[in-house]
C-alpha cells in the first residue's frame, strides 16, 4: 500500500519588541539571570498584566502578510499547568477568539506554486528557563531564570496541507522569510527565536480521513525538521505495515540519533483548563488601527520577486535569490540605480558577492563592496575598460581593500589591451616561441587553438581583449 | 479625650486646628490595639514602629501646611491581602506566612501619598475564602460586640478593627460580600465600589473578575473620604475604569426626597432572621418617611447567584492560586523527593481545607468536558443576573436589601457545613457578579445587641447615590454611633 503524510506545523516566533508582552521589562538576550524581571513577569501575588500594544501590531502585520482575517475582537486566555519556569502557574495565551484566522502562504514546489493554509495566529507569553546542575549527583539542583518569562511570542498554526518533509521545510523557510522581512522576528532557530512543532500522520493514498497523529517537538533547525519528519513518517508507515496501531502521543526528536522518541501519550496529556483571563479586557481592533498598521507593512517577498522580474527583466530565479532577504534585495536595487545592466548586476551579486559573504560568514549589510562600487565595476566591463576576466581580479581587490574599481585598474595597470597591432605582435611572439605547437596545429591538430589563446592572454597578463585575441589568432594561424 | 472613638473627619478638624498631633492619635490607636487585640485578634501584623515614624512625618507636613489631605496622619488598617512593600502580606495563609512583597499595591501608594498612617495588616479568611474569618492560619477573629461570635468575613479583621476602634478606617476586599457582610456583623459602614473603580494592582487575587477593594469606616463621611483617596484609573490594572472620579464628600447630602428605592422581592425570603427583617423593614419605612419613593422590583435570576458565584469564583481561584507552588516565595515543604512531590506537599501543607476545597471545585469546573456545562453556563447566567440589575435600575435609583440573612453567628457554628456558610453571602454575591457598587450600613440591633446591616446597591459608578442614601439614613438614626464595649 502506498502512503502519504499529512503534516501541520505550529511555529512559535519570538517578537523583536524592546519590552515584554505584559510588562515593561527588557527583552534583551544575554543579561544576568533574572535581571530583566519585575513583579509582573515574576508572577508575584497581586501583579497584573498590561498588554504591549507593539506586540499586537506585530501580530497584525504577520496576519496581514499571510492573508489572515484579523479579528475585530479577540481575547486572552489562561493555559494552566505547573512547571517551575512558569511563574504564575499559567501561561497567558489566546485560545478561543485568537487575533487572526484563515490565512495562507504559498510555497514554490519545483516551479509550481502550492498554497498552505494558516489556521490561526495568536499571541502569548514565553516561559522562563531552567538551568540544571549536577544531574545524577546527590547535589543536583535546578535554577530558574525568568528573563525570558513574558517575552512576546506569536504562534502560527498551519492547516494540515503539508504532504512531505520538503514542503514542510519550504513552508517554514517562507514563513521565516516573511517574519524577517517584517522585521518582527530575527528568525534564529538555533537560539530559539523561531521554534517549530509538527503534527504528523500518514494515510493510504486516496483516503480522505486523517490517520492518528503524533506531535513532534524539539526540531531546532531546518535540517532537523526534515530529518525528524522523514523518520517519523517512515516509523508510522512501518508501524501500520506491521499491523499495529499508531498511538496519539507527543514525540521528541533526538538530534544525535536522528530518531523520534515517545514523550507522553494522549492519556498523559495535560488538561490545560483554558479560560478567558479575567485580568485582561477583550482586545478590540478597529478599521482605523488595522489600516494604520497595514500601511506600515513593507513589500513582501512574493511581490518583490514579481516586480523584479517585470521591472528589471531578470529571470524569476534571479529575482527569488535576490529577494531572499530584504537587505539583499535593497543592495541589488541600489546597484542597478547606478548601472543599466540589471542582469550583469544580478550575476555578480548571486555569484561572487554571495560566495565571498558566505566564506566570511557575514551578511550583505557588512559587504565591503558597496552597490556603487559594484556598479562602477560593471561600467568598466561594459565600456571595455576591463575584461570580465580582469574584472574578477578587480572584484577581489575591491572586496579586500574597499578601493573604487577605477582606482584599482589604474594602480595595477589592468586596462584592457584593445590595440590590434599590439595583440598581433604578441601573437607573433607566441608563435615564434612555440614552433612545435605551431607545426602541429598546421598539420590539423585544431584543439591547440586554445593553447595559443592561453599563451597570448598570459603574455598580456590577462589584459588583452579576449574577443580580439580570438579573431586575430584565427587569421594568423590560417 | 479618647481620640479612637472619633471619626476621621473629626480627627482631621482637630489636626487642622493643631489641637492634636498625628503622633498622639497614632499612639492612642496603638495602645488601643495592645489593650484589645488579644480579645478579638483583628491584626496579623501590627506596624508599631512604622506607624510612629509615619505619624511623625505626617506631623511635619501638618506643621508646614494648612491645607493637607483628609487622611494625613490618620491611622488606617489594611486587609492582609493588599501588598505592602517590605511588610509581610500573608493572605491569612501558611503558604504566604513569610512573604513580603517588594512593592506597594496602587491603593497603598495612594494612601501613602495622602500621608495616612498604616498601623497594621488585618486578619481575614485564608485567601478571602470564607464568611467568618475562621479559616485564617493566624487564628479566628472575634466580633467586638460578642467575642463568642464571628465578625463576618472574609474581611473580618477590617470590620472588627474599625468597630473596636483599633484604627480609624480600613481597606478590605469584597469578592462576594467580604466587605459588606462583616461590616453588617460588626456594625460599621462597609463600601464595595463598582468593579473597575479601584485598582486591583497589588491586591492578591482570589477571583479576579469579582474582587474589588473597598473601605470600612465608622460612618459614611469617613467612607467618602477613604473612597476619594483610593478610587481612580490605574494604567497598571487593565480592568480599571478610565473614568473621572467625583468628590464623594459632595454626595453627603441629607436628602432622599424623590429618590426611588427598589425593594427586590427575591431578597425577602424565608430564612431571614425575624429581627433582621424587622430592622430592614423599619429602614424602608424611615426612607419612605424621609421622602423616598419605595418601588417593588424583580431580580428574577437571584436564585442562581450563589451557584454561579461558586463556579466562577472557584474557577478563577484555582488558576490564581496556582502560583503558590513553593518555587519562588512563601512556604515550601521540606523533604520532597522530586518536583511533583514538592508541589503536592507544599500545597497540601500550605493551604487550609476551605482553600483546597475551592481549588478542587474550580479545577473541576474548568476541566475538559465539564467547561461548557459549568463555567460557560455560569458565565451566561452571570450575564442574565447583570441584565436583571440593568432592568431594575430603570425603575429605581438604589436597591435596598438586608446585607445578610442573620446577625453574626457563633464561632464554630457553620465551620462543618460549607453550604450553610456559603449562604451567608446570599444577598451580597449578585452585586459582584454584576460588578455594581454596594454598601452595608448599620440599621439596628438584635435583642442580643448584635448589629444588623442594611445593604444599598446602585448601578455601575453610581457610588454617590449610595453615599447620599446612606448619609441621609445616618443623619436620621444613631445606630452608627453605638460602639461595642471591650472594656
Amino acid at each position: 500500500m502506498e502512503f502519504e503524510a499529512v503534516i501541520g506545523l505550529e511555529v512559535h516566533a519570538q517578537m523583536l519588541t524592546d519590552s515584554k508582552i505584559f510588562c515593561g521589562c527588557s527583552t534583551k538576550f544575554g543579561n544576568e539571570p533574572n535581571e530583566n524581571t519585575c513583579m509582573v513577569c515574576l508572577g508575584l501575588p497581586g501583579a497584573l498584566p498590561v498588554l504591549n500594544k507593539k506586540v499586537v501590531e506585530y501580530a497584525m502585520k504577520v496576519a496581514i502578510a499571510t492573508d489572515c482575517k484579523v479579528a475585530p475582537l479577540s481575547i486572552f486566555a489562561r493555559k494552566n499547568y505547573f512547571y517551575p519556569d512558569l511563574p504564575k502557574g499559567y501561561q497567558i495565551s489566546q485560545y478561543e477568539l485568537p487575533i487572526a484566522e484563515h490565512g495562507r502562504i504559498s510555497i514554490d514546489l519545483d516551479g509550481k506554486k502550492k498554497v498552505i493554509g494558516i489556521t490561526r495566529i495568536h499571541m502569548e507569553e514565553d516561559a522562563g528557563k531552567l538551568i540544571h546542575e549536577g544531574v545524577g549527583e546527590d547535589t543536583d539542583c535546578s535554577y530558574v531564570d525568568l528573563n525570558r518569562a513574558c517575552v512576546p511570542l506569536i504562534e502560527i498554526v498551519s492547516e494540515p496541507d503539508i504532504r512531505t518533509p520538503k514542503e514542510a521545510a519550504l513552508y517554514l523557510k517562507k514563513l521565516r522569510q516573511i517574519l524577517v522581512y517584517l522585521e518582527i522576528c530575527d528568525g534564529n532557530m538555533e537560539e530559539g527565536s523561531l521554534r517549530c512543532d509538527a503534527n504528523v500522520s500518514v494515510r493510504p493514498v486516496g483516503q480522505e480521513k486523517f490517520g492518528t497523529r503524533a506531535e513532534l517537538k524539539n526540531m531546532n533547525s531546518f535540517k532537523f525538521i526534515e530529518k525528524a519528519l522523514e523518520y517519523e513518517i517512515k516509523r508510522q508507515i512501518h508501524t501500520i505495515n506491521n499491523g499495529e496501531e499508531i498511538v496519539q502521543e507527543t514525540r521528541l526528536f533526538d538530534t544525535s540519533k536522528g530518531v523520534t522518541i515517545s514523550m507522553r501519550s494522549k492519556e498523559e496529556a495535560h488538561d490545560y483548563r483554558y479560560f478567558p483571563d479575567p485580568d485582561l479586557v477583550p482586545l478590540l481592533i478597529d478599521d482605523a488601527w488595522y489600516n494604520e498598521v497595514k500601511a506600515t507593512i513593507c513589500e513582501l517577498p512574493d511581490d518583490k520577486i514579481q516586480r523584479f522580474v517585470t521591472q528589471y527583466k531578470i529571470p524569476e530565479y534571479d529575482a527569488e535569490v535576490l529577494s531572499s532577504t530584504k537587505q539583499l534585495a535593497d543592495y541589488y536595487e541600489e546597484t542597478v540605480k547606478h548601472t543599466d545592466d540589471t542582469k550583469m548586476a544580478s550575476n555578480w551579486i548571486m555569484g561572487d558577492i554571495l560566495r565571498e559573504l558566505k566564506n566570511d560568514n557575514i551578511e550583505i549589510d557588512a559587504c565591503p563592496v558597496s552597490p556603487k562600487m559594484l556598479a562602477e565595476m560593471i561600467k568598466l566591463i561594459k565600456d571595455g575598460t576591463i575584461s570580465s576576466k580582469i574584472a574578477k581580479t578587480v572584484f577581489e581587490e575591491m572586496y579586500r581593500s574597499k578601493k573604487m574599481p577605477d582606482a584599482i585598474v589604474r594602480e595595477k595597470g589592468l586596462v584592457q589591451v584593445t590595440d590590434s597591432g599590439a595583440i598581433e605582435n604578441m601573437i607573433d611572439d607566441v608563435i615564434a616561441a612555440n614552433p612545435n605547437q605551431y607545426e602541429q596545429y598546421k598539420a590539423g591538430k585544431d584543439r591547440l587553438f586554445g593553447f595559443f589563446v592561453g599563451q597570448v592572454m598570459k603574455l598580456s597578463k590577462g589584459k588583452a581583449n579576449p574577443k580580439l585575441v580570438n579573431e586575430l589568432l584565427k587569421k594568423k594561424l590560417t | 479625650m479618647s481620640l479612637c472613638n472619633m471619626a476621621i473627619s473629626e480627627l482631621h478638624e482637630l489636626l487642622r486646628k493643631k489641637k492634636i498631633s498625628s503622633l498622639e492619635i497614632t499612639t492612642q490607636y496603638l495602645n488601643r490595639i495592645k489593650q484589645t487585640d488579644d480579645k478579638i485578634n483583628s491584626f496579623i501584623t501590627v506596624l508599631e514602629e512604622d506607624a510612629v515614624n509615619h505619624a511623625i512625618e505626617a506631623d511635619k507636613i501638618i506643621s508646614k501646611n494648612d491645607d493637607f489631605s483628609a487622611l494625613t496622619g490618620i491611622p488606617v488598617g489594611i486587609k492582609d491581602l493588599i501588598s505592602t512593600k517590605d511588610v509581610r502580606t500573608t493572605c491569612g495563609s501558611k503558604i504566604l506566612h513569610n512573604y513580603s512583597p517588594p512593592y506597594d499595591a496602587t491603593v497603598i501608594r495612594k494612601l501613602k501619598e495622602n500621608n495616612a498612617v498604616i498601623v497594621g495588616k488585618l486578619n481575614m479568611d485564608e485567601f478571602a475564602m470564607g464568611s467568618s474569618t475562621e479559616t485564617s492560619y493566624f487564628g479566628a477573629t472575634k466580633n467586638p460586640w460578642d467575642t463568642d461570635r464571628i465578625p463576618g468575613g472574609s474581611s473580618g479583621g477590617c470590620a472588627s478593627s474599625v468597630a473596636a476602634r483599633q484604627c480609624a478606617a480600613s481597606l478590605g476586599s469584597d469578592t462576594g460580600g467580604s466587605i459588606r457582610q462583616p461590616a453588617a456583623c460588626c456594625g460599621v459602614v462597609g463600601f464595595k465600589p463598582t468593579y473597575g473603580r479601584v485598582s486591583r494592582f497589588g491586591l492578591i487575587a482570589f477571583a479576579s473578575s469579582l474582587d474589588q477593594i473597598g473601605t470600612f469606616s465608622i460612618d459614611t463621611r469617613d467612607c467618602a473620604i477613604m473612597l476619594n483617596a483610593v478610587c481612580g484609573h490605574d494604567p497598571a490594572d487593565s480592568t480599571s475604569a478610565k473614568l473621572k472620579v467625583p468628590d464623594f464628600t459632595k454626595a453627603l447630602v441629607n436628602d432622599v426626597r424623590g429618590m426611588r428605592i427598589g425593594i427586590p422581592r427575591e431578597y425577602f425570603i424565608e430564612g431571614i432572621d425575624a429581627e433582621v427583617l424587622k430592622a430592614v423593614n423599619d429602614s424602608i419605612e424611615l426612607y419612605r418617611k424621609l421622602g423616598a419613593t419605595i418601588v417593588d422590583i424583580d431580580l428574577p435570576h437571584t436564585k442562581y447567584a450563589v451557584a454561579v458565584y461558586y463556579i466562577i469564583a472557584t474557577a478563577e481561584a484555582s488558576s490564581n492560586l496556582a502560583r503558590y507552588d513553593g518555587v519562588k516565595y512563601g512556604y515550601r515543604a521540606k523533604d520532597a523527593n522530586d518536583l511533583l512531590d514538592m508541589y503536592c506537599k507544599t500545597r497540601t501543607q500550605g493551604f487550609g481545607a476551605e482553600v483546597k476545597r475551592r481549588i478542587m471545585l474550580g479545577t473541576y469546573v474548568l476541566s475538559s468536558g465539564y467547561y461548557d456545562a459549568y463555567y460557560l453556563r455560569a458565565q451566561k447566567v452571570r450575564t442574565l443576573i447583570t441584565k436583571d440589575f440593568r432592568d431594575a435600575f430603570e425603575k429605581c435609583d438604589v436597591i435596598l436589601t438586608p446585607t445578610a440573612p442573620t446577625a453574626a453567628f457563633k464561632i464554630g457554628e457553620k465551620t462543618s457545613d460549607p453550604l450553610q456558610m456559603y449562604l451567608s453571602d446570599i444577598f451580597t454575591i449578585s452585586a459582584n457578579l454584576a460588578g455594581i457598587c454596594g454598601a452595608s450600613i448599620p440599621c439596628g440591633f438584635t435583642s442580643d445587641g448584635l448589629p444588623v446591616g442594611l445593604q444599598l446597591l446602585a448601578k455601575h459608578f453610581d457610588e454617590s447615590l449610595i453615599i447620599q442614601a446612606a448619609h441621609t439614613f445616618e443623619q436620621n438614626t444613631d445606630y452608627h454611633k453605638k460602639l461595642p464595649d471591650l472594656g
